[in-house]
């Protein structure tokens, strides 16, 4: 069946990248782009880093110009309306009480964070995933706020970067006993850790947030150690669920994502999915996965489009994950999968400023986790990709001793 | 010949263009983005080079093609 009407439901990264993949493969039909933030696309690692940042702009990190979009592009640009169901039978999408006809749809909604159950009503209190969070956040910081983050996961330790930045007080609350436990594994949960305490953060593990207290402002977080900590601004950083309460009735299969093959095909004909929402079958490693990170997001846009307009065969997505943040001017880099039978540090030792450590599966190399090794880190991408083995990963890293350290 | 072209301002390392094109880019210890070529592309290496400016994560990278 030809392809004349092309929708995309999410209009941030991986639903921008869709966009332009599918004019970059030569499709001449309509191409409509929904979006439930009121914004242009615009670039989400900068929200917890640059935006946060004291002394700089809190512009919106723009991808493309409203004038790109429309005239380069032909995207018909559907802004600030929240797509609420979707009917594959009819071929429509429900959005605010009108109907958006496709040929082919890319789902690309994203996630949404999970919320401190009772506190959302008060003031400062926080998730990070918009311009509007970070802008709401980078006042408070500006405003020298006391500043409690729960959740040890990056979006915390990014924020508690930017704090301790402006001398403010910071206190880190994780429930699990170390933080970073499913992405980057106990022990070296535990050696990032180190980073908060050198840096001045008072990080509580294995604490439960009891209440978040204040009269309309925040005013304090009551932890299940007994303790009361002051604050005035909360950023909550536990996690977030894939947004597919819209697909609720449509037939799509949802699990931990809406499930897609390794051409992020979902079960129903004519219907893809990229980015935060998709669980698709990753090729690299033979399992299914869904990932929240800026490379797979981008990646999976482009290939989900091309293979939605069909103009091509359908190309298949393998990719060996990768993120990076950076906490108090170190950067912490990840390759590969996390769940391995034993981690390794191969060079440098787990104390002081740099390290690489990597993870085996089996007899088989499938992560890597650098401290301040940009030389190093994308070399391990190469060998997972590869199929490299433990024995040849530990040689590789033998003939590579890490250079001095730098001063960071 | 196609050329690339680095934006140093918004470049921070990330090392994407690395793993995507290992001919063309590396990530010093000091963390600056090196290119292994002076910017020339041949067509060997222009399909990862392509990839690598659709990749980095802060668009820093322009392929100029004649």
């Amino acid at each position: 069946m030809s392809v004349d009407r092309l929708v995309v439901v999410g209009a941030s990264l991986a639903g921008l990248r869709a966009v332009e993949a599918a004019r970059r493969a030569g499709f001449t039909g309509s191409v409509t782009l929904i979006g439930d933030e009121p914004h242009l696309p615009y670039d989400r690692p900068p929200l917890s880093k640059a935006v946060l940042e004291p002394d700089t702009a809190v512009d919106a990190p723009t991808f493309r110009s409203l004038d790109t979009l429309h005239r380069e592009m032909r995207v018909d640009l559907r802004l600030g309306e929240r797509a609420a169901g979707l009917d594959p039978r009819r071929g429509v999408v429900c959005v605010d009480g009108t109907e958006v006809g496709y040929d082919a749809l890319v789902i690309a909604t994203g996630s949404v964070p999970r919320m401190l159950p009772g506190a959302d009503h008060l003031d400062g209190v926080h998730a990070l995933r918009t311009i509007d969070d970070a802008r709401a956040i980078r006042a408070a910081l500006d405003g020298g706020a006391r500043t409690v983050l729960v959740g040890a996961g990056f979006i915390g330790a990014e924020v508690a970067s930017a704090a301790r930045k402006r001398a403010l007080p910071v206190t880190i609350v994780e429930a699990l006993e170390v933080p970073l436990l499913h992405a980057v594994g106990a022990e070296m949960g535990a050696a990032l850790a180190e980073l908060h305490r050198r840096n001045g953060v008072d990080l509580h593990c294995g604490v439960q947030v009891l209440g978040v207290e204040g009269e309309q402002h925040v005013e304090r977080v009551r932890l299940s150690d007994g303790t009361a900590v002051d604050a005035d601004l909360v950023v909550v950083g536990i996690g977030s669920t894939p947004a597919t309460g819209w697909l609720d009735g449509s037939g799509v299969t949802v699990e931990a994502g809406v499930v897609c093959d390794e051409t992020l095909a979902s079960s129903t004909p004519g219907i893809y999915a990229a980015g935060d929402v998709v669980q698709w079958h990753n090729p690299a490693f033979g399992e299914p996965m869904r990932l929240e990170h800026w490379t797979s997001a981008a990646e999976q846009g482009a290939i989900a489009a091309a293979n939605a307009v069909a103009l091509a065969p359908a190309k298949t997505y393998a990719t060996v994950p990768y993120f990076w943040s950076d906490w108090y001017g170190h950067r912490i880099q990840f390759v590969g999968l996390a769940a391995a039978d034993e981690v390794s540090v191969a060079a440098g030792s787990l104390d002081p400023e740099r390290f690489i450590a990597l993870y085996r599966r089996g007899d088989r190399l499938i992560g890597a986790l650098a401290l301040n090794c940009p030389a190093q880190i994308m070399k391990y991408r190469a060998l997972i990709a590869k199929n490299a083995s433990w024995s040849d990963a530990l040689e590789f890293a033998q003939a590579r001793p890490l250079a001095a350290t730098q001063s960071h | 010949m196609a050329k690339v072209i680095v934006d140093r301002v918004k470049c921070v390392s990330l090392g994407v263009c690395e793993s995507l094109a290992p001919a063309i880019f590396e990530v010093t210890d000091a963390g600056e983005l090196e290119l292994l070529t002076d910017g020339d592309i041949d067509d060997e290496n222009l399909e990862a080079v392509r990839a690598a400016v659709a990749g980095c994560p802060t668009e820093a990278l322009t392929l100029v093609e004649d």
